[in-house]
């Protein structure tokens, strides 16, 4: 639907017009800009920055790979080293409509890499034995909007499989499901989901989300290879081509249960994940600038659930205050178990109630999408709200 | 033009080999090559079945067990294509299914671990009755929601069809998936017979029509010719047998597994026609949507026990006395087994937590402290003492 939409935008000539009505920003915004993804400290716009974010030496080759690119090395990788590794889905076999599998049907074969009929309950179901057999499917739905009628064997299949199976053995911890979730400017209400908060009550899956290319590598590549449990792999579809940075050539992996600290601070904690981590790192560096000597803690999730609270309540029993940022709304989002557990365990330290930046209590609306999702504008307010409380 | 009309179609055939006085009426796959003790195997297969079901119906309702469910009437269609099975072939069922667990060699003591959910319980004592598997026997443990191992038979078909590729030492296996009528008509069904068909996987889907999914008819459940009509629609093969005649339904299923397998593999849908004798469940009283006449006629015109011995008895391999003495031994090991199962305990209680994840994660370490504490704190509020290991298995 999205690419439909891109192409005929590309072919009939009206993209700048679309993209003024739908992505641009008035010119007299101070906070509100658009991300400068050359220029985002999120991103590793070095090498040098690469490798000593990763720990790797100082002549391991990095590429410049934008998110799509970097999920296609990963799913090259595994497909490479790991022959029970399958990769099917709807469209995959041609590349994928976010192109993430290109060329890997021509190299791995039709057998390995393959479309489906399009039927999400049919795909997490297939996975799901194929995973029980031993091999390590990855599967793909569409869009994270259209993951809801493959919800029952995901709840109630894929995570209680090795506990109902006991000390048979049998479980599915091969499995890995991908699906592109986010906004994306123009995605409406099917096309901009963020259900990760409804995965994240279920016990036995893991839920991942990376912020960037580097990391949907590591990621995905520990997910796919290393993993013994099944595994929902959350991408930022509006970071496919936009974020772009440095990316160790050679295969790596990330931990599955460890947030990362992007940037250290004294006086406040702020928890995101995935895309929304560019606005945190944006209004931070607002709020930085206007109060001297201030200085924010952003902290990546990275996973979801299961999740990394040791890391988050150190940093809060540091700085006595937090803010959490989803896209997703706010009722039982993800912030509400992360304020939960500040509370909990941070509760003499915590200066200020823990405030919650996220989506409004309505469906994503194409035309609002921009007073919809947090922004610069709302996580500045956020943290100036809670250092002044 | 033309439409076509369902009403105008024959429906499709019902395979049979012998009638319900045990006479062979289909010469071309006459079983009599079988050997005689094969097919004593099988019948006292199903006749253990069926005494089990009746020693653990009475059981639940004595309150010994929480739940049970029978396979009354149904026992040929288990039996009968589970013996059509090599053991490296992988199963997937529904539930009412015992007579292949009891084929591929599930022993009464493990049943009745599971029945029990005690310590020995290879689902340690986490599924409700009758939610049997065995690692061993290639039985995946069955789960509760209906319809949704029939996709997971079809992607571990695939699998099974890689591995071959992979491995060409390996026997070539199949996957077979078990289901009843009503759960044809969930969504899972359609998507794994289309997406086995499209993927050329050697399935065979099982389907027991017994005319009933607990209260709906089957009049309720479909308007078409039943379930075989759905499978030629998916361009898959597929033949309807006579479910109480367990030489047809293993017969079929000895084709199906060798169509499932030739060239490049392909699905393959049995829909075995039988009528459910007994209750829907513990849970149930079947005569609230039924005349109790109507099902002690099914009862007493034919069942897939009656007619087997029937055979055999015409075979002169099988008498009264014989009958006698399987039916007694056999109640006797079931209740043997029975004794020895309820006084086994119940698992540790750390197993309440292990395998939701392949490890411990740190937020149920925390968890089973604090369920300690609890359970320290307040003895008398909690039956421990009946859990292997006690309080203790939580540290």
């Amino acid at each position: 639907m999205l690419l439909v939409l891109s192409r005929s935008v590309r072919n009939n000539g009206r993209a700048l017009c679309l993209h003024r009505r739908y992505a641009s920003t008035s010119t007299s915004t101070k906070l509100n800009r658009p991300i400068d993804f050359k220029k985002t400290p999120i991103l590793h716009s070095s090498e040098a920055a690469a490798r000593s974010a990763l720990g790797l030496p100082d002549d391991a080759a990095v590429d410049w790979q934008n998110l799509h690119s970097a999920v296609n090395s990963s799913l090259h990788h595994a497909l490479k080293t790991d022959e029970t590794v399958l990769l099917f889905g709807e469209d995959v076999a041609f590349g994928g409509v976010f192109r993430c599998s290109k060329g890997l049907s021509d190299e791995f074969g039709s057998s390995r890499v393959f479309n489906t009929p399009l039927c999400e309950q049919g795909i997490v179901g297939f996975a799901i034995g194929c995973a029980a057999e031993g091999m390590k499917p990855v599967a793909e739905i569409q869009f994270a909007d259209y993951v809801y009628p493959a919800f029952d064997q995901i709840v109630n299949e894929a995570a209680k499989f090795r506990f109902r199976e006991g000390s048979t053995g049998g479980h599915c911890g091969g499995l890995v499901i991908r699906m592109p979730c986010g906004s994306v400017g123009h995605g409406a209400m099917y096309h901009s989901q963020s259900p990760e908060a409804l995965f994240s009550h279920v016990p036995g899956m893991r839920v991942l989300i990376p912020r960037s290319p580097a990391q949907a590598k590591g990621l995905l590549t520990a997910s796919i290879l290393e993993s013994s449990d099944p595994v929902i792999f959350m991408e930022p579809k509006t970071l496919y081509r936009a974020a772009e940075e440095f990316v160790p050539r050679d295969p790596f992996t990330l931990p599955l249960d460890k947030a990362d600290v992007v940037k250290e601070g004294k006086d406040l904690t702020l928890i995101s994940y995935g895309q929304p981590l560019y606005l945190c790192a944006a209004a931070i560096e607002a709020v930085e600038k206007e109060i001297k000597g201030l200085s924010v803690e952003l902290i990546d999730l990275r996973a979801i659930y299961p999740w990394d609270r040791e890391t988050v309540l150190k940093s809060v029993n540091k700085t006595g205050r937090a803010v959490v940022v989803h896209e997703s709304m706010f009722n039982a989002g993800v912030g509400a178990e992360v304020a939960a557990t500040i509370q909990e365990g941070a509760f003499l330290r915590l200066e200020a109630p823990v405030a919650r930046i996220t989506g409004w209590t309505t469906h994503s609306p194409l035309a609002f999408e921009k007073f919809n999702i947090p922004d610069i504008t709302r996580i500045y307010d956020g943290i100036k709200r809670t250092l002044e409380f | 033009m033309r439409f076509q009309n369902p009403a105008q179609q024959a429906a499709m055939p019902t395979y049979r080999i012998m009638d319900a006085d045990g006479n062979i009426v289909d010469n071309t796959r006459d079983p009599q090559n079988a050997p005689n003790e094969d097919v004593i195997k099988w019948y006292k297969n199903m006749l253990t079945v069926s005494i089990m079901d009746v020693i653990m119906f009475d059981a639940q309702r004595q309150g010994r067990t929480s739940f049970y469910m029978v396979s009354a009437g149904e026992e040929g269609v288990a039996v009968g294509s589970a013996s059509a099975l090599i053991p490296e072939d992988v199963c997937f069922l529904q539930y009412r299914e015992q007579g292949v667990c009891i084929q591929r060699g599930l022993t009464l003591k493990e049943m009745m671990n599971q029945l029990f959910a005690n310590k020995d319980d290879y689902g340690k004592g986490r599924n409700m009755p009758v939610h049997y598997g065995s690692g061993k026997l290639n039985i995946h443990t069955v789960s509760s929601p209906l319809g949704t191992q029939l996709p997971q038979a079809s992607g571990a078909a695939y699998a099974l069809k890689i591995q071959s590729m992979i491995n060409p030492n390996v026997p070539k296996r199949i996957v077979a998936c078990y289901f009843g009528e009503g759960a044809a008509s969930e969504g899972d069904f359609h998507a794994a017979l289309n997406i086995a068909a499209t993927k050329s996987c050697p399935v065979v889907f099982v389907c027991r029509n017994n005319g009933f999914a607990i209260s709906t008819a089957s009049i309720e459940q479909y308007k078409g010719d039943g379930i075989a009509s759905r499978g030629v629609g998916y361009g898959i093969d597929t033949i309807r047998v006579d479910g109480n005649d367990i030489f047809a339904v293993r017969e079929a299923m000895i084709e199906a597994r060798k169509i499932a397998l030739e060239g490049e593999c392909k699905p393959v849908l049995i829909e075995a026609m039988s009528y459910r004798v007994s209750h829907h469940s513990t849970s149930d009283d079947s005569f609230a949507y039924r005349a109790k006449r109507e099902v002690e006629e099914w009862k007493r015109r034919d069942n897939p026990i009656t007619r087997l011995r029937k055979w055999m008895e015409k075979k002169g391999m099988w008498n009264e006395d014989m009958e006698q003495e399987a039916r007694a031994s056999i109640r006797k090991e079931v209740l043997r087994e029975f004794a020895a199962a309820e006084k086994v305990k119940r698992p540790p209680l750390r197993d309440m937590f292990t395998d939701v994840y392949a490890d411990i994660i740190p937020e149920q370490r925390a968890q089973m402290k604090e369920l300690q504490r609890v359970l320290n704190k307040y003895p008398k509020e909690y039956q421990v003492s009946s859990f292997e290991g006690g309080v203790q298995s939580l540290e």
